[in-house]
């Protein structure tokens, strides 16, 4: 098992994956606290899905910010395939979580409505550009269920930057978000920006939505963002530790799932859902004895 | 009662409010002086809630002029301790007391100003006011109806108050706990003005010093006296409410009505 697991880390894209796994436990681990406190998976499924239109638009203009923005180093990306387009589905899940947040405090709606149809035009959206795409098609399969052992090293920068951008934002933020988590009225009245906050939490919970779409894909991010952080709330009394230990269980998951997929040849996203799903139910089965310790 | 329109501390006058088209409060006028406690009760959908929503700032009222420590509620607010209902709370919520009490703080405290010394010392004069501090590190889930009451009228302290302003606070406790509530109350009266709203017109009469009925309309004279009148106004109900044990330095004998 040992051989295995070293033959295992010679593989370049294998060190890419388990890096990305780690990566995205942090945001994942921090933003899957804030995400099942606030109850709102609901709306980060939709973030999520809407921003399959922004990846249908990157196809459609073949066209990649990053490659500006890093000098022309990857400018022959987009013809590659696995071509990921970022700063579309970066763009495209920023709007779409600022419009869902908006209509929900400003209309009188349904939220869960409200979502939903933003949720079906985002993905219906994303499905015609690449419709209209000429020439390489996209393989939907690889963002509905990701393709972590896809990832390359500029990547591993920007979900970088994206990490830090989150971890930054929730300390900067920290009692403000906690404030409104708790008891927004209370907040309101202690005159927090609230509406400001809340438009901040959920552009971070879209950034971490695109992050996890490359790595575990559009249908499992719920999983991905709210397993850790519901295992950890059972057995943690304050939401620092929720969002440490979350980061922590994440990264479990993702290195073991990563391992299981590499020993039994199992599609990546599912084993470290599988194995996520597992570790949720044993936490369920442990939790008796764990609070007596 | 020597009193002016100086030491007035919330002023409402003619106040129209609701929601859309559906008014709850129609032609509101109210003025709270300064120490005083006030009592207001009255049926479910009497529009209690509607009334804190206007005092904090959270509803804008349809007519009418509101002012709290002379300014509009938006500004006045923060010299409002705002102690919500405790039900629908979701005990599996990972904070601790003494994090939830610094919660009233945050007014004192801008964007990216982290708390400081001041603000864990406001934190634990509140805490030991309520005779909560030794539970500061207990997770808020893990405290009793009654005590989770106390840590929220610990944060509405930590704000420095000058008025306290209480949304139904024996609302979902026992009757023991009640009193205890209503007894750190009256201490707190020594030093501010105290706002409560209730549907426990029983209990909350012995301690107030001033009582009004809401329902539409506010019912109100400036005494601790509820008369029949006022309840029949405010409930149109008034036999009920006798039956279910009225003290009788509330409702006094028909007899001796007005006498007071």
């Amino acid at each position: 098992m040992i051989q295995s697991i070293a033959d295992a880390l010679s593989y370049t894209f294998m060190q890419n994956a388990l890096i990305a796994g780690l990566l995205v436990s942090v945001a994942c681990g921090i933003i899957g606290a804030l995400v099942v406190v606030n109850r709102i998976v609901f709306i980060s499924g939709g973030i999520a899905h809407a921003a399959y239109g922004g990846i249908g638009l990157g196809y459609l203009f073949k066209y990649n910010l990053l490659p500006t923005l890093m000098a022309g180093s990857a400018a022959a990306l987009s013809d590659r395939p696995g071509y990921f387009p970022i700063a579309g589905a970066i763009l495209f899940s920023l709007l779409s979580a600022l419009a869902m947040g908006w209509v929900q405090r400003r209309t009188r709606q349904r939220t869960d409505t409200v979502i939903g149809v933003m949720w079906a035009i985002g993905m219906a959206l994303g499905i015609v550009f690449v419709d209209l795409t000429q020439g390489y098609k996209v393989d939907l399969m690889s963002y509905l269920f990701g393709s972590i052992l896809a990832v390359k090293r500029g990547e591993l920068v920007v979900i970088l930057i994206l990490d830090l951008i989150i971890v930054g934002a929730v300390m900067l933020f920290y009692k403000e978000l906690l404030a409104l988590s708790f008891d927004e009225t209370f907040a309101t009245v202690q005159n927090v920006p609230v509406d400001a906050i809340y438009l901040l939490l959920l552009c971070m919970i879209a950034l971490t939505v695109v992050m996890l779409m490359r790595v575990v894909g559009l249908i499992l991010v719920i999983a991905m963002l709210t397993m850790p952080a519901a295992i950890a709330g059972r057995f943690v009394r304050d939401l620092k530790r929720m969002m440490a230990l979350a980061v922590g269980l994440g990264l479990v998951f993702t290195t073991l799932g990563l391992w299981v997929s590499y020993a039994w040849n199992l599609t990546s996203g599912a084993a470290i859902i599988l194995v996520s799903g597992s570790g949720y139910l044993l936490s369920l089965a442990l939790k008796p004895w764990l609070s007596r310790i | 009662m020597n009193r002016t329109s100086s030491d007035a501390v919330i002023t409402i006058e003619h106040l129209w409010a609701g929601y859309d088209r559906d008014t709850v409060l129609e032609d509101v006028s109210l003025t709270v002086h300064e120490h005083d406690f006030m009592g207001l009760i009255g049926p479910n959908g009497g529009g209690k809630t509607t009334l804190v929503k206007v005092l904090l700032g959270l509803l804008s009222p349809t007519r009418g002029r509101v002012r709290v420590m002379g300014v509009p509620p938006k500004k006045g607010r923060r010299y409002i301790g705002y102690v919500p209902q405790v039900v629908a709370f979701d005990r599996d919520f990972p904070v601790r007391v003494w994090d939830v009490v610094r919660m009233g703080r945050l007014g004192r405290r801008r964007l990216l100003q982290p708390y400081n010394a001041e603000d864990d010392a406001e934190v634990a004069e509140a805490l030991s006011q309520v005779e909560m501090l030794r539970f500061k590190d207990r997770s808020i889930g893990a405290l009793s109806g009654g005590q989770r009451q106390r840590v929220y009228i610990a944060r509405a302290l930590a704000a420095q108050p000058e008025i306290l302003l209480l949304d139904e606070p024996t609302a979902s406790v026992d009757p023991q706990v009640t009193t205890s509530i209503y007894e750190l109350l009256q201490s707190l009266n020594a030093h501010m003005t105290i706002v409560m709203i209730s549907h426990d017109v029983g209990a909350i009469s012995s301690y107030v010093k001033t009582v009004g009925c809401l329902n539409r309309h506010l019912f109100y004279h400036e005494d601790d006296q509820l008369s029949p009148e006022m309840l029949e106004l405010a409930y149109q109900c008034p036999i009920d409410l006798i039956a279910h044990g009225v003290p009788h330095r509330v409702l006094p004998e028909h007899g001796e009505h007005g006498s007071g």
